[in-house]
Parts: structure tokens; C-alpha cells; sequence
């Protein structure tokens, strides 16, 4: 860094400093003619705009934390004289408490701007792993900021979601006392968690600059997903794309004021307005609307992994091994198993549908008690339904850092490769309904007659199957459409 | 393009799925009323924040404590300085220690936080058969419905439908959750005498406590939504002018 051309300044006092540390140059050379294609749509906003949600909740939090009191006693009302007392401490508070949900909505656009458009491909795999971090960071932060006004959803939520951490055999307990400082969530989980929630921002912060730096260096994806060929694909980033961000973030932020100032507990829970107390328990405990698609997962995983759910698991292993291993596998174990599932696909997966039947049945409690369908050896739980919901979800996120390599295709815009679109669409739409599935009591039912059990169980398949399946097949077998030949030819075309 | 529809149908859907519309109370169907204060420029009705008070002050605070609410907020419902320390020195509170090192009684002062009924969570609990009263100075924002559930309990005690069985020193309320509730009926016809011509139904009693209960709950929110206004109004205009100016730069490329 600043090893590079210096740019000429006439400013002296500019230049003066240029000459000795060259950030005039830095900025002139990534945020002035920075080359950046020349088709961006909308969905390219999102990154700023995610940069400015960072900033504004960093300043809020820092000095919100100026008058909040992290100890069990005091934690609550503290927050309350914010909210009553401080000059402006309502205004910090909501736009603090409202500016994680609009953080993770920009996020989660982003995220899925990245998939639609393939931006995970070669050269961009690290600078969509970094992104993955950050999002791993947030969800930490947010979680551990959820519980600090010390509200009966917030303490309650810390006892869940460390509680998942004693699913872990042998070490699980231990880790959960690390996590809580104690046995159950008091005010040293209330002191780590402030520390922690003060600490994480700036680690992120620290991230989204190396994620930033790998985007300046293989340069942006466009929604065309084609490399820039010449200097007439693209365009400086001042002024064209500093106008068109704050341009979009204006419209961002609208829609925050509109939240903010009006409806600024739309995201809060009751109990998130009553006192934390060890000895009552909230009838719903349910965590912020950024992880219910995720707590749908957890709990969609009613049954563990007995012998049938195993013999189903391994066909499937069995039916995927020829598209991970690839056609010229011929040798070994692998190329064994390659065959195999060449020459038994659609058998195997016949073989492996019944079976996931079987070991789900078999595990299905019947309201007289006992398993709606008894088999031999179904008692036989590898991995137990606590264990596998909270592998499940774990994994779920975990899978986002395998994207470029579990989907290969050459061609990265889902705009010609029409089954990915469609599946990359439908995932879309998975999450959502598994956010309304996480959102609602666990015995709840769709018009009072579906499940939602079934619903975010189907969900949850459907979610992994892109993953493992959907994006592996189609990345030897999808045809894409013909790629224009530049990104300047398409856009004069248009 | 089927991705600006998906975005669309996204918005649709989570304003649909949001919190607020999805869970309704598990209690009886709640009473729709329309308040002063909602809506964008919506404030709180003085007069009726004063009466709400009154209901406070008379009945509710026998079990009820507002710990975050002090006599000093009471400015916002329209009192002077002069009113607000005769309602302060209506109440006595144990201060302390002085110089001797004794706690000693004193008159409240406006910078005391409403007195509280029970000295502790187990005293009140003690003197309600066992059921803590919750305090009241978040109870708004703390239970789905906000006023028109504080409204809709005061209002709907009854008797309890054939087949459904009251336990002993409990009490019937349509509104409840589960329907049974340990707070007996609070309010009746004419128990509180109104300074204006409000009628002096529980109807009226209910609605006015609402409201006053919505303000301790929520005090800034006039504030808010007047500098909401602004803040929108501003970033409206420059919103605007930064679309005009996006475009014109744009224009000059094709």
C-alpha cells in the first residue's frame, strides 16, 4: 500500500502530506477513478450501505455504553434513564436497537446479491469468505447486544442459545460455563457479554477492511458476471458510483427514519420490556427476526441419527459421488463409489427416500407414547435430535464459506443459467418461510391444519439439498445461455 | 425482471409475517379502540392524561409501583412546579442517613420516583396471595396490544362461561391470557370523581389510564415523532435532489 503512483495535488498542504504518507493518493486511486463496470444495478448499494449502517450503530453504541451500567442490578434501569432521562437517549437507543435490524436487512441483500450474481467465483473466493466472517461477527455481536438491557427475551435468549453449546458431547457443559462465566445467565455473563459486544464491532470493522482490500484488488462482479475486458466497461467510482450510493442509501435510510421514528419496537418483543428473572420463564422465548430462519433449522431437527437416517445419508453419499468426484474417477474407493452412483442414481435415491422415511417414522412419538412405527435398531441414536438440530444449524451457516467450491460452473450471472436462478430464487424464499417458521410457536399450524413442523422441516432439506446437491449438479450439468461478449456491447445494446 | 419481482413479493411478505401482525394475544380477542396518540402525528390528550393520573394516583398505585416514572416527568402531562411538588409532598419516604448516621422520614420532592406501594417484590407478592402486581411504568410496551390491552382487561371481567371453573380468590377476565387473573375488578361506575365532565363510567376510567400508562410507558414519543417528521421531510428533499443529480451525471454516458 502506497508503494504505487502518487497522484499530483496542488494543494501544498495536501501534496506536503501526500509526499510523506500518501492517503490522498489512496483514496484518489480506490475511491476516485477507481475502475468499477459500468452496470451496476441497485442490489450493488448494499455493500455501502451495510458500511454505513456499521459506522452509525459503532457511534451509537459508543455513546449509548457512556451511560449504560452492565451489572445485573442496575442494567435495566439504566437503560430505561436512557430512554427517559439522557438528552437524545431515546433517539441513540432506537436508532441503535432498530439499526442492527436494518444492519442485518442490508446484509442479508448483500449476501444475496453475491449468490444470484455468482460474486463468490474465481478471483473473489477469499473476499466472500471475509464476507462470511463478518456476518459470523454480527450474528455474535447482535446475539450478545440482544442481551444487554437485561430484559426477560434478552437473559432468556443467552440461556437458549449457550444452552445449544451442551449439545457438544463430553466438552459441551464446559463450554457453556465459559460462555455464561457461571451455571446459568447472571452478571458475569452480563459483564463478558458488554465486553465482548464492545470489542466485536471493531473486529468486524477490521474485516470489512480486508474485505474491502480483496475487492480492490480483483475488482467488482457486475450483474452480467463477465470480466471487464477494457477501460469501456467501466467507469470511475467518482462520481458515478458515490452518486448512485447515496442515492440509494438515502432510500435505505428513509425507510430506517420511517422505523426508527415511528414504529420503533415493530422488531421488540413484549418480554423484551420486563426485567430479566432467573425464576420465570417467558411462555416464547424467540430470538431477533435475523436468526429465526435459523432457529427454524434448529428445531426442525425433531429426530437424530439412527441406522435408517445413516443407510439414507450414505446412498446419498453414494448418488453425490460421481458430480463431486467428476467423470474421470475411475480408480480406488472413490471411483468405486462413482460408479456405483453412475450406473444406481435414481434407485439409490429410492433407496434413500424409504429409508428417511423409515428412521423418521421411527422416531415420531405417538401422543399415546412409543414411536408411531416401531423398527429394529431405530432406538440406535448416533446422533442425538439436540446434537443434529444444532450440527444443522451451525452447518447451515458454516456452508456459506463452501459456495465456490460446491458451485463450479464456469458462468457466474443467474441471469444465464436459468435452473440456478430459479433454484437460487426458491432458496430465497426457503429462508424466508423458515424465518416465519422460527417466528412461531413450535406446535403451531398453517390454517390450522399444516404443521409448521413439516414446513420448516421441508424448508430445512430444501436448504441443504441447494447446497449439497442443487449447486454441485448444476455446476456439470446446467447449460448456460450465451454470455455477451462485453460488458460495454451489452449495455449499448440495452 | 423476475428478481425485482422476488424483491417485491419479499416486501410483501415480510411486512405481512412481521411480529406485530403475527401473533395476536393468546387471551380473548382484543378491543380495537382509537387513541389520541396514534398515527404519525398523533400526541397525547392532556386532559385525559391528567385523569388517567387521577385513576393512577387513586386506585392503581394501592398495588401497583411505576419505579421509573418520578414526580418531575409530571411536567409533560400539563402540571406546573408548584402542582407537582404538592403531589410529591403528599408521600412520605424514608431518606437517609443523616449526619448521625439515622434514616428519617421526609415529604416526597419532585425529583423522587413515584412511591411505590410494597417496600419489595416479596411484599407485594405476600400481600396479593401469592401474584406480584407488575409495575406499571413499561406495562404498555411489555404486553401485545400495548392500550388496548390495559383497556380491555380493566374492562373485561365477568362471569365466567358455563363449565369453566374459577379457583378461589381468582377472578374471571375475558382479556387475560388463559382468562383467569388475580387482580379483582379495580374499577367501578362513579369511584373516582372526575374535576371535568369526563363521564365517570370504568369505560372512561379504562380509557384514561390507558393513556397515561402509554405515556410512562413511552414519554418522548411526541418528540419523536416531531423530529421523525423532519428527519423524513430532509431526507426526502436530499433524497430527491441526490436522484436528479445521479441521473443528469448518467445521462451524459449513453
Amino acid at each position: 500500500m502506497g508503494s504505487g503512483q502518487r497522484a499530483e495535488f496542488k494543494n501544498p498542504v495536501v501534496s506536503w502530506i501526500d509526499e510523506r504518507l500518501p492517503v490522498f493518493s489512496l483514496m484518489q486511486k480506490e475511491y476516485g477513478v477507481f475502475p468499477t463496470p459500468r452496470n451496476f444495478n441497485y442490489f450493488w448499494n448494499f455493500g455501502a450501505i451495510a458500511m454505513v449502517m456499521l459506522i452509525t450503530m459503532i457511534v451509537s453504541g459508543i455513546v449509548l455504553a457512556m451511560h449504560y451500567t452492565p451489572h445485573a442490578d442496575y442494567a435495566f434501569s439504566s437503560v430505561e434513564r436512557i430512554m427517559r432521562d439522557v438528552n437524545w437517549g431515546w433517539m441513540l437507543r432506537y436508532i441503535h436497537m432498530n439499526g442492527a435490524s436494518f444492519f442485518f436487512i442490508a446484509v442479508y441483500i448483500h449476501i444475496f446479491r453475491g449468490m444470484y450474481y455468482g460474486s463468490y467465483k474465481k478471483p473473489r473466493e477469499l473476499l466472500w469468505i471475509l464476507g462470511v466472517i463478518i456476518y459470523l461477527l454480527m450474528m455474535a455481536t447482535a446475539f450478545m447486544g440482544y442481551t444487554l438491557p437485561w430484559s426477560q427475551m434478552g437473559g432468556w435468549a443467552a440461556t437458549v442459545i449457550s444452552g445449544f453449546f451442551t449439545a457438544i458431547p463430553v466438552v459441551g457443559d464446559m463450554i457453556q460455563t465459559l460462555l455464561l462465566g457461571g451455571f446459568s445467565v447472571d452478571n458475569p455473563t452480563l459483564n463478558r457479554f458488554f465486553s465482548l459486544h464492545y470489542l466485536l464491532p471493531f473486529v468486524i470493522f477490521a474485516v470489512v477492511f480486508l474485505h474491502v482490500w480483496a475487492l480492490h484488488v480483483s475488482g467488482s462482479n457486475n450483474p452480467l458476471g463477465i470480466d471487464v475486458k477494457s477501460s469501456q466497461d467501466t467507469l470511475p467510482f467518482h462520481p458515478y458510483y458515490t452518486m448512485k450510493d447515496t442515492f440509494g442509501l438515502g432510500v435505505f435510510l428513509l425507510l430506517y427514519v420511517i422505523v426508527t421514528f415511528f414504529f420503533p419496537n415493530i422488531f421488540a418483543h413484549p418480554d423484551h420490556f420486563v426485567e430479566y428473572n432467573p425464576m420465570v420463564t417467558p411462555p416464547h422465548i424467540v430470538p431477533e427476526w435475523y436468526f429465526l430462519p435459523f432457529y427454524a433449522i434448529l428445531r426442525g431437527l425433531t429426530f437424530g441419527i439412527n441406522p435408517y437416517i445413516g443407510l439414507s445419508l450414505v446412498a446419498m453419499v453414494v448418488v453425490m459421488a460421481p458430480i463431486y468426484g467428476g467423470p474421470d474417477k475411475k480408480t480406488g474407493l472413490c471411483g468405486l463409489l462413482c460408479a456405483l452412483g453412475r450406473q444406481f442414481a435414481l434407485p439409490l435415491l429410492v433407496v434413500a427416500g424409504i429409508f428417511f422415511a423409515l428412521g423418521y417414522l421411527s422416531q415420531v412419538e405417538k401422543a399415546s407414547g412409543g414411536a408411531l412405527l416401531s423398527l429394529p435398531l431405530s432406538d440406535l441414536v448416533f446422533i442425538n435430535a439436540k446434537l443434529a438440530g444444532v450440527l444443522a444449524m451451525f452447518g447451515s451457516v458454516i456452508l456459506l464459506v463452501f459456495i465456490p467450491w460446491l458451485d463450479t460452473h464456469p458462468v457466474r450471472s443467474a441471469r444465464f443459467r436459468p435452473l440456478f436462478k430459479w433454484a437460487t430464487l426458491v432458496l430465497a424464499i426457503d429462508f424466508v418461510v423458515l424465518g416465519y417458521v422460527g417466528m412461531e410457536a413450535a406446535d403451531a399450524a398453517l390454517f390450522g391444519v399444516i404443521p409448521l413442523l413439516w414446513i420448516g422441516q421441508l424448508g430445512t432439506g430444501y436448504y441443504f439439498a441447494y447446497f449439497l446437491m442443487i449447486l454441485p449438479w448444476l455446476s456439470r450439468n446446467e447449460k448456460a445461455l450465451p454470455l455477451p461478449v462485453s460488458i460495454n456491447e451489452a449495455v449499448l445494446k440495452a | 425482471m423476475t428478481i425485482k419481482k422476488l424483491a417485491l413479493v419479499t416486501c410483501v411478505a415480510l411486512s405481512v409475517l412481521s411480529p406485530l401482525s403475527a401473533r395476536a394475544a393468546e387471551g380473548g380477542h382484543l378491543p380495537k379502540l382509537s387513541w389520541s396518540f396514534e398515527g404519525f402525528a398523533g400526541t397525547y390528550d392532556r386532559p385525559s392524561l391528567q385523569r388517567g393520573f387521577k385513576v393512577y394516583r387513586e386506585v392503581c398505585a394501592a398495588c401497583h409501583s411505576m419505579d421509573k416514572v418520578y414526580y418531575r416527568d409530571l411536567t409533560a402531562l400539563g402540571y406546573n412546579e408548584e402542582q407537582i411538588k404538592a403531589v410529591a409532598g403528599e408521600y412520605t419516604f424514608i431518606d437517609g442517613p443523616n449526619d448521625e448516621g439515622d434514616m428519617f422520614e421526609r415529604s416526597g420532592r419532585p425529583s423522587d420516583p413515584f412511591k411505590a406501594p410494597y417496600a419489595n417484590r416479596e411484599q407485594a407478592m405476600y400481600a396479593n396471595n401469592g401474584a406480584y402486581p407488575p409495575d406499571m411504568s413499561l406495562l404498555v410496551k411489555a404486553r401485545h396490544g400495548g392500550a388496548n390491552y390495559i383497556y380491555g382487561i380493566l374492562t373485561g371481567y365477568g362471569h365466567a362461561p358455563e363449565g369453566h371453573e374459577v379457583p378461589e380468590g381468582k377472578h374471571w377476565n375475558a382479556i387475560m391470557p388463559g382468562h383467569i387473573i388475580a387482580m379483582a375488578p379495580p374499577l367501578q361506575d362513579g369511584q373516582i370523581t372526575y374535576d371535568d365532565n369526563a363521564p365517570q363510567t370504568v369505560d372512561q376510567y379504562a380509557k384514561d389510564v390507558a393513556t397515561f400508562l402509554t405515556w410512562a410507558s413511552e414519554p418522548h414519543m411526541e418528540e419523536r415523532k416531531r423530529i421523525g417528521i423532519t428527519a423524513f421531510l430532509f431526507l426526502l428533499v436530499f433524497t430527491g435532489v441526490m436522484y436528479t443529480v445521479k441521473k443528469k451525471l448518467w445521462a451524459k454516458l449513453h
